[in-house]
């Protein structure tokens, strides 16, 4: 092959994958622009703040964003703590053997686990052995099982980026393991573990299979205050819209509700994940400095 | 200083001070492992859900039946019957369907990304592609449903366009950001020695991407096709609004189908607790479980041997 021809051949080589990947991002800009153009009709303050009327014909979301972070906060609640405990044992005190291997290999299963089945179990762990009714905090325990492999990941990659020699600073002074870990390397791990939690936070935000048979109700529009909301069903955004797509019985005349409601979700999760980069550029540029 | 030497053994208040601390730091490590542990627990108990709430249906369903009949009408008033042959050959199909689409697009990009595209249109691009991945399913299902469906159906004259060929898209739209992460971690894993040896041989740069980069990072890129597939069988919401749902075999891409998933999702709320019907939709997700698992797991082992060939080299 001559010098020239591989010249052609490496332009149209190279044409090909810059074609495919802007043809991935098109696809992206299209599924984005249909939502928030056709869901821009709707949006409103009134929209957002108030409840929905007339059979969830007219009206806002208000309850569904309400009961998405209440859900949520649940699900933050319990993953957080539990998915950083696991992280620091496998980063700062584990050792390569099997116990620690099978460990690995069961947040790696977890991870892959259909959300459905989280689902079902979900249902039968809270539901119908331990007797919670379906509720906000079935509902959020459930999430939070969902989120759980991805919390120790994202723990366990915010540790891994304090550096060794923080560590090994604070044991030659004699403190303990505990001791380092808790002034040594925890704070310096914060800022890693917020974009990881707020990233898990956005995935479970837009979650329904889990929350389908756990708690999520077509509508209830009063959420009572703080201990009681726990045990009360609950209306969600991304089930809102699973609604309002496919089994209202008016699904024409509120599809610009469904819209709407997608616009606000993706809005929401879009917010989400932007506040996760920010942090973590923060984050890096301060290490730089360091 | 003699009366803060922890190693003098007269001081027997600070050997107490010791073995408090000694306790101590072993009980806060055994706190670490016991959450470390909850994950396997949690798997544990997943698997076992599964299995002992089947167990009634599959007692009952003679085995067979199972996995050879297409039938699935478990509500039937003249004979219930538990096939879910035709569910499984769904789920594959559709699966299979949006790899044959994700497949090359992943792989192009995550080669663009990694070997072609200069860092400043990297740092942008790498960014806004994850976006897609955090687009939650529900609403790539209601995109199909509201616009690839009615765009479907004018196209092939099929119905209202809620079919197979609408469900392999939009997976393949959520397949993709996996295929192309991990073939993109893969892809930039390939030894820059290896590269040079054939840009010094006067290969080009595409030259050497096809014949030595690709080829050497293909367990990597094997891998992220295994999690793409398992992201795609184990979808619900997508598939639940955009394939249609109509139990049977289905015959070809443009016929509406109903995956294991979404069988489950339109089922569990219809039933009544403790029919077999109810325990034949856990069997269900027993072989969902089964079948991810399985993918996942494959791909596990194919990254875990390139993780320690890369780290030998």
């Amino acid at each position: 092959m001559s010098a020239r021809t591989r010249k052609w051949q490496e332009k149209l080589g190279f044409g090909i994958l810059i074609a495919a990947t802007a043809f991935v991002i098109l696809v992206l800009i299209v599924i984005l622009h249909d939502i928030f153009s056709k869901g821009a009709g709707v949006l409103s303050w009134e929209f957002i703040t108030s409840k929905p009327r007339k059979g969830m014909t007219e009206g806002g979301i208000w309850p569904a964003i309400v009961g998405t972070f209440w859900v949520s906060l649940v699900t933050v609640v319990f993953t957080v703590p539990a998915g950083l405990f696991a992280a620091i044992y496998l980063n700062e005190y584990a050792a390569q053997n099997r116990l620690v291997r099978v460990i690995r290999l069961a947040i790696r299963n977890l991870s892959g686990v259909p959300s459905i089945v989280y689902g079902l179990f979900g249902f039968t762990l809270f539901i119908m052995i331990l007797r919670i009714n379906l509720s906000v905090l079935a509902g959020g325990l459930t999430l939070g099982l969902l989120t759980l492999p991805w919390t120790i990941t994202a723990s366990e990659e915010a540790l891994k980026t304090v550096p060794m020699s923080y560590r090994e600073g604070a044991l030659a002074l004699g403190a303990t393991k505990w001791q380092t870990i808790r002034t040594n390397v925890l704070p310096y791990a914060v800022p890693g573990m917020l974009t990881g939690t707020i990233l898990g936070l956005a995935r479970a935000a837009g979650e329904t299979a889990p929350i389908l048979f756990t708690g999520a109700a077509f509508f209830w529009p009063l959420l009572p205050s703080f201990p009681k909301v726990l045990t009360s069903q609950f209306m969600a955004l991304p089930y809102h819209l699973f609604i309002m797509a496919t089994q209202h019985h008016a699904i024409v005349k509120v599809r610009p509700i469904a819209y709407g409601t997608a616009a606000v979700l993706i809005g929401l999760i879009l917010i989400m994940n932007a506040a996760a980069v920010y942090i973590r550029y923060r984050f890096r540029k301060k290490y730089k400095r360091l | 200083m003699e009366g803060v030497n922890v190693d003098n053994p007269q001081s027997a208040g600070i050997g107490r001070v010791r073995a408090w601390r000694r306790f101590r730091e072993k009980a806060i490590e055994t706190f670490f492992l016991a959450n470390g542990l909850f994950a396997v627990l949690v798997l544990l108990a997943i698997f076992s859900m599964l299995f002992t709430e089947g167990w009634p249906a599959l007692k009952r369903v003679p085995f067979g039946e199972w996995v050879m009949s297409t039938e699935w009408d478990p509500t039937s008033p003249v004979r219930e019957s538990y096939g879910i042959l035709a569910l499984i050959v769904s789920t594959l199909m559709v699966s299979i369907g949006a790899l044959i689409l994700a497949v090359p697009l992943g792989i192009a990009c995550a080669a663009y990304i990694a070997d072609v595209a200069p860092a400043r249109v990297r740092e942008i691009v790498k960014p806004v592609i994850e976006i897609l991945a955090g687009i939650p399913s529900v609403v790539v299902g209601f995109f199909g449903l509201v616009v690839l469906g009615p765009l479907l159906a004018k196209a092939f004259h099929a119905g209202n366009g809620l079919n197979g060929v609408n469900g392999s898209i939009l997976l393949a739209v959520m397949a993709l950001p996996t295929i192309m992460s991990v073939s993109e971690d893969a892809i930039v894993s390939v030894p820059q020695e290896l590269k040079n040896a054939s840009l010094a041989l006067g290969a080009t740069r595409w030259q050497t991407l096809m014949r030595v980069t690709l080829p050497a990072a293909l367990s990597g890129i094997v891998a992220s096709v295994m999690l793409g597939m398992g992201r795609a069988i184990g979808e619900t919401m997508t598939v639940l609004m955009a394939c249609g749902n109509a139990p049977a075999m289905p015959h070809s891409f443009l016929d509406p189908v109903r995956t294991m998933t979404a069988t489950i999702a339109i089922e569990l709320g219809e039933t009544v607790q403790g029919s077999t019907h109810f325990h034949s939709l856990f069997v269900i997700a027993f072989f969902l479980f089964l079948m991810t698992f399985a993918v996942n797991l494959v791909s596990d082992i194919i990254l875990q041997r390139v993780r320690k060939r890369m780290g030998g080299a």
